[in-house]
């Protein structure tokens, strides 16, 4: 494997040349363009900790938080699919799913060939996420799906749908193929989004969609304990990292337009409160990386720990995030209320962080318990 | 596995439980930590990481019957049964 310093440069190399210099016309179209996924999928980023064997490049946690990092730093939308595809459904196949599984779905969504999204949110059900109405009825040897499903990333696009639903054998976890669906999936746009605008949000709508039997991904009964706890721990580790990208590019666009822009006769640069606010944005994107490094450790060690310390960097993250981006609209004053500054764009996304993959609220009320009930698995 | 492993393996389980549960959890090795409502949904993957983590073994899909998990006792039962079929 190549050095976490070599993979950053690579990292931040094509995110400086295929990403940023698109970011804002994507978010003001409302999608990001198909060869710029195919330029991910290209680059291998949409397999980056798949196995070998299956065709990834088998990279561990830190080499994904490297990538979330950069491209994060970038365009939120186009992270939003690192989230969807790689960590949210490739991953816990990646984890969960049967010899046959991987072998028939891992090579596909590796290669980008396929695209997947994670459909777990409903019209009325989103923090409360055991309490899912999709339901899905045995027919034979295969299962149908009837319900909605809503805020689903990447929808508009993907071809397979990590979906979830209860029904008589408890709540499952089903893959299902967009091909094999025909009109029983009704996919519409969910346009009007305030952040990750390029992020081709999408509403579903199953009625009697047939998924076969090999398809239920892990323990029937176990959707929820099983996969969809292993698929948010992956996301909410992607989406920290991504918030770290957010903050990082917050503070390089606060840090040029300080040194550039003249009121009262000197460069912002020069006036304290503008240091002070450039200054809690560089504590908050270190803090949120340090945060990021630490949990990457712990999930590449296999550590029980890392389940808590990734909900504690997504936390801070993601909040971080928020702050940095808050300091930079106001260093910029006007402008960063304009679409011709990116910081209005960072801004409006890191609104967006601090909702998925588990609100803040959910990963203060995680954190508080285990913080309360052994303060010793926090501070070591 | 001697008795003095098991019971080794018992007394890591019961450590990691209280860890999470508190300090101040109270609970027999036959108690059902699941029905009783001690841990919350997460619990269950933090244990199978502990689990993999502390004693080398791997956790599958077919592995993941509740029953393997609701208690110390099922846990060690399940840890030996692991153990004695990757040294087979």
């Amino acid at each position: 494997m190549a050095s976490y310093d070599a993979l950053r440069a690579e990292f931040e190399a094509f995110a400086a040349e295929q990403i940023a210099p698109f970011a804002d016309e994507w978010d003001r179209n409302g999608a990001v363009p198909e060869s710029a996924i195919r330029a991910m999928a290209e680059a291998g980023f949409l397999g980056l900790s798949i196995p070998e064997e299956f065709g990834g490049r088998g990279l561990d946690q830190r080499g994904v938080m490297l990538l979330n990092m950069a491209v994060g730093e970038a365009c939120s939308s186009m992270r939003s699919l690192l989230t969807v595809h790689l960590a949210l459904v490739s991953e816990t196949i990646a984890r969960w799913g049967t010899p046959e599984q991987k072998t028939r779905l891992l090579p596909d969504l590796a290669s980008g060939r396929k695209i997947a999204a994670f459909a777990l949110s409903e019209p009325l059900t989103g923090s409360d996420a055991k309490n899912v109405h999709t339901r899905y009825v045995r027919d034979g040897d295969r299962y149908r799906l009837t319900g909605r499903k809503k805020w689903t990333t990447f929808g508009q696009r993907a071809d397979l749908f990590l979906v979830v639903a209860d029904g008589e054998e408890g709540v499952c976890a089903f893959l299902l193929d967009r091909s094999k669906a025909g009109k029983s999936l009704l996919l519409g746009p969910l346009d009007g989004m305030l952040g990750t605008r390029a992020s081709l949000v999408a509403e579903m709508e199953m009625s009697g969609c047939a998924v076969d039997e090999r398809d239920v991904l892990g323990r029937r009964g176990l959707g929820f304990l099983q996969i969809v706890n292993t698929a948010l721990d992956n996301g909410r580790f992607s989406v920290a990292a991504g918030c770290v990208g957010i903050a990082r590019a917050a503070l390089r666009a606060a840090a040029q337009h300080a040194n550039t822009r003249e009121q009262f006769g000197s460069k912002l640069r020069d006036f304290q409160l503008i240091r002070r606010r450039a200054a809690a944005i560089a504590l908050d994107a270190r803090t949120a990386a340090l945060l990021c490094e630490d949990a990457a450790a712990l999930r590449d060690g296999g550590s029980p720990k890392a389940i808590m310390r990734t909900a504690m960097a997504k936390y801070h993250a993601s909040a971080a995030a928020n702050r940095a981006a808050d300091h930079a609209v106001q260093i910029h004053g006007a402008l960063g209320c304009h679409e011709s500054s990116p910081v209005q764009r960072y801004f409006r996304d890191a609104r967006v962080m601090e909702i998925i993959e588990g609100s803040t609220e959910m990963q203060e009320l995680l954190i508080g318990e285990q913080a309360i009930k052994n303060p010793d698995l926090i501070i070591d | 596995m001697t008795a003095n492993d098991n019971d080794q393996l018992k007394s890591d389980i019961r450590d990691y439980f209280k860890s999470n549960m508190g300090k101040d959890a109270r609970f027999a090795d036959g108690d059902d930590i699941f029905a009783d409502g001690l841990v919350n949904s997460l619990f269950a993957l933090q244990l199978v990481t502990f689990l993999e983590d502390s004693f080398k073994i791997t956790v599958e899909n077919d592995d993941l019957d509740l029953q393997n998990f609701r208690s110390v006792d099922a846990i060690a039962d399940f840890v030996g049964r692991k153990r004695n079929n990757s040294a087979a």
